[in-house]
């Protein structure tokens, strides 16, 4: 024999060691999946057979508690309206109230004087360029004759943005500082974020009636979880050694709280607040159907009268405040963060 | 149980302090009582056995040492004895006050005046500037703005950080970050200073200069620390006396010196082997005696007989009552005629050691002279000679 017949050459010898080598990983790789493959077919070749047979019990499920669930839940939200009517007209008074006289406070106010205001704080809370960014943003609010409306819708978020941090924070605070609470209120949190928005939308006309305080109320509902999460997360994210050091010298719980972990848990409660002011933006749409002003109710009534421009418009002027409002807590953050 | 007299003038007692980490702690100590290692306990009861049976006391003005391998235990015991970690069964007495059985509101009490406490990463307040983090303790304390600003500026000065007041702290460096910590711990003019690993962090080079500027200062105000390290050569540097710990138990306490001469097993031994020597011996450890002590008021023949009778390679001149007049070679004295002479020789060769003082003069003069140098006490009493050969002898062993 020749010696090139006898010699294997090295790349030769690579392909062969490489087959020997795969056949018993592409074994393993078909084994993964042969489980998975076996329970799939086994239950569509027993519901082929469930179809096949007309076997009824396991067609429609037998029992039905819908309506009984219903019933009580209805009956439930009719017997705290009854008995706390008096409590919620309370609230809802002084809501109005408040909401009336800061509606009319910011519609009262000159746009250069607010323009100027909205310029500085920009300036000094973020940049110049957002600064001057928010002001083009108005501009265009005051040149599409949305003006007023926007300065309704400002003074919902407001007011809606201020309960859900007098709410939000403390909460917060609490599930940061009880693992408890933290897991009592977590499913709590999952339902108020992902409940379609307008489901909060029938109690709160029961409650509150008709308006912006019904708004305001589901606004609160949808806008308070990430407000809620964000102060329980930035608080436990507080480097634990600077928390012993605060301990070793002494300090009370009170004190570790409001000089140590709130104030290095800002940043992270600042977005959370943040959030929140977006989220609210988002439901003013929604809030509209039940009577809120502003923004929203422009967009229903153009689309309820099939005038797209319009709609398209003051959809867009949404956007434009949520910009200016998220730009200038952005900035605030990253200057506070540096 | 009750402190005996003796122990009342230390400020910290330690008595038999265990502490395990788990859930059910009392089965890790039974499990200890029975012999079980602590490997063993681990792995039946999931329960870790961070200190065992650990005893000691500190001193009033004392820097006490810590010195162990992270997982030593040596980071949990400092945090028992301010109670950042809670015991398990043991004592702690501060100033005759069981720190383990206080309350709440006494144990902020105590922390707040008695004892503050130094970290390795700081522990520093990212959102305040340097005045208002050395303030903390202060304010803590309820102390109004002005006394509190006055106070820290006191201590901000001492520890060399003049006109960085305003500063935040994340703008300065790991060396004058932890120069905050120190000025913030003594602001509050505690008692007691725990001093946790406090320049592990630092670069080896502002490591050395923060220790020997903390050396100054505790000069200055003499407090009791507890220092915990894993460096043996920063032990023997801060440390008046040294407890060395491994498994969570005290395996060797002592004086630098002592531990560094005499280890007590080979794992001590290992870590004393790169500490160079002639920082802990002091001159009587390596003074010998004399091959010849010569009383002056003999005559000189009988001196030179004396000499080649017992081959004396240096001889040592003491007066009536033993007080050193000098060393002189036995070559020096084969050539002195006169009494005269062996008077001048005697008057020239006026270096003595102290007993006490550290070697490294001796190693520096011996290099350049053979002539052995007197170790007295402070009377002058003569109590032995170092020679090149015992210098020698003691840095090789």
């Amino acid at each position: 024999m020749s010696a090139p017949d006898r010699e294997i050459s090295a790349p030769d010898r690579e392909i062969i060691n490489s087959e020997k080598g795969a056949s018993p990983r592409i074994n393993q790789s078909l084994k993964k999946f042969y489980f998975p493959f076996v329970v799939i077919l086994g239950a569509i070749v027993l519901s082929l057979m469930i179809h096949g047979s007309g076997f009824e019990l396991a067609l429609d499920f037998p029992v039905d508690v819908s309506n009984e669930m219903e019933g009580a839940l209805d009956d439930s939200v009719d017997w705290i309206v009854i008995t706390f009517g008096d409590f919620f007209d309370a609230i809802s008074d002084s809501i109005k109230v408040v909401l009336g006289k800061l509606r009319d406070l910011l519609i009262w106010i000159p746009w250069p004087i607010m323009m100027s205001l909205v310029f500085i704080i920009g300036w000094k809370v973020a940049s110049l360029k957002i600064a001057i960014m928010s002001v083009v943003g108005m501009t265009i609010l005051a040149l599409v004759n949305l003006w007023e409306p926007t300065m309704v819708t400002v003074a919902i978020m407001i007011v809606a943005v201020f309960l859900s941090i007098v709410i939000g924070v403390p909460v917060g605070v609490l599930a940061a500082r009880s693992d408890s609470v933290d897991t009592g209120i977590r499913p709590v949190l999952d339902t108020m974020q992902t409940m379609p928005s307008f489901v909060y939308l029938v109690p709160g006309i029961m409650l509150f009636g008709l308006g912006n305080v019904a708004a305001i109320f589901a606004t609160v509902l949808y806008a308070l979880p990430p407000c809620i999460r964000l102060t329980n997360l930035g608080i436990r994210q507080v480097d634990p050694s600077v928390v012993e050091a605060g301990t070793s010298f002494g300090s009370s719980n009170m004190q570790l709280l409001f000089k140590i972990q709130i104030p290095m848990a800002i940043p992270t409660i600042m977005a959370g607040i943040n959030q929140t002011v977006m989220m609210a933006l988002a439901m003013s749409t929604i809030a509209a159907m039940v009577g809120a002003g502003g923004l929203g109710i422009e967009v229903l009534r153009a689309m309820g009268q099939l005038r797209e421009g319009e709609a398209i418009i003051a959809g867009c002027a949404i956007v434009i405040l949520a910009i200016i409002i998220d730009r200038i807590s952005q900035g605030y953050i990253e200057n506070r963060t540096q | 149980m009750t402190v005996e007299p003796e122990q009342i003038s230390h400020q910290i007692v330690v008595d038999r302090l265990w502490k395990v980490f788990g859930n059910n702690p009392s089965s890790a100590l039974e499990a200890e009582n029975a012999g079980k290692s602590r490997a063993e306990i681990q792995s039946e009861f999931d329960q870790v056995v961070a200190l065992r049976d650990v005893s000691f006391h500190v001193e009033k003005g004392e820097t006490f040492v810590v010195m162990g391998l992270s997982g030593s235990g040596k980071s949990t015991l400092v945090r028992c004895l301010s109670r950042l970690i809670e015991t398990t069964s043991g004592h702690i007495y501060v100033d005759l006050e069981d720190v383990t059985s206080l309350d709440d509101k006494s144990l902020r009490e105590f922390r707040r005046s008695k004892v503050s406490m130094v970290f390795q990463n700081f522990g520093l307040l990212p959102h305040r500037n340097v005045m208002d983090n050395a303030c903390y303790g202060l304010e803590i304390k309820g102390l109004s703005r002005t006394e509190r600003y006055e106070r820290a500026q006191r201590m901000l000065d001492l520890v060399g950080l003049n006109g960085w007041e305003t500063s935040k702290v994340s703008q300065l460096s790991g060396g004058m970050q932890q120069r905050v910590g120190l000025a913030r711990a003594l602001a509050v003019e505690p008692e007691i200073l725990l001093l946790d690993e406090p320049f592990s962090g630092l670069d080896p080079l502002i490591r050395r200069q923060m220790r020997s500027e903390l050396a100054v200062l505790q000069k200055e105000i003499q407090k009791t620390m507890v220092f915990i390290t894993h460096d043996l050569d920063e032990a023997v540097t801060v440390g008046d006396r040294i407890a060395i710990m491994r498994d969570g138990e005290i395996i060797q306490m002592g004086t630098p010196e002592e531990i560094i001469l005499n280890p007590v097993d080979d794992f001590v031994a290992e870590f004393t082997e790169d500490v160079s020597k002639d920082r802990v011996l002091n001159a009587s450890s390596i003074s010998v005696t004399p091959d010849l002590i010569w009383s002056y008021s003999h005559d000189l023949n009988s001196l030179k007989n004396k000499m080649d009778e017992v081959k004396a390679g240096h001889i040592a001149f003491v007066n009536e009552s033993g007080a050193s007049l000098g060393v002189l070679t036995g070559s020096d004295v084969e050539h002195i005629a006169s009494m005269e002479e062996l008077d001048r020789m005697l008057g020239e060769s006026t270096d003595t050691m102290m007993y006490s003082s550290n070697v490294k003069p001796a190693i520096s003069k011996l290099a350049n002279s053979s002539t052995p140098i007197p170790v007295v006490d402070s009377d002058n009493n003569l109590l032995g000679v170092i020679t090149q050969a015992s210098i020698l002898n003691a840095l090789s062993e």
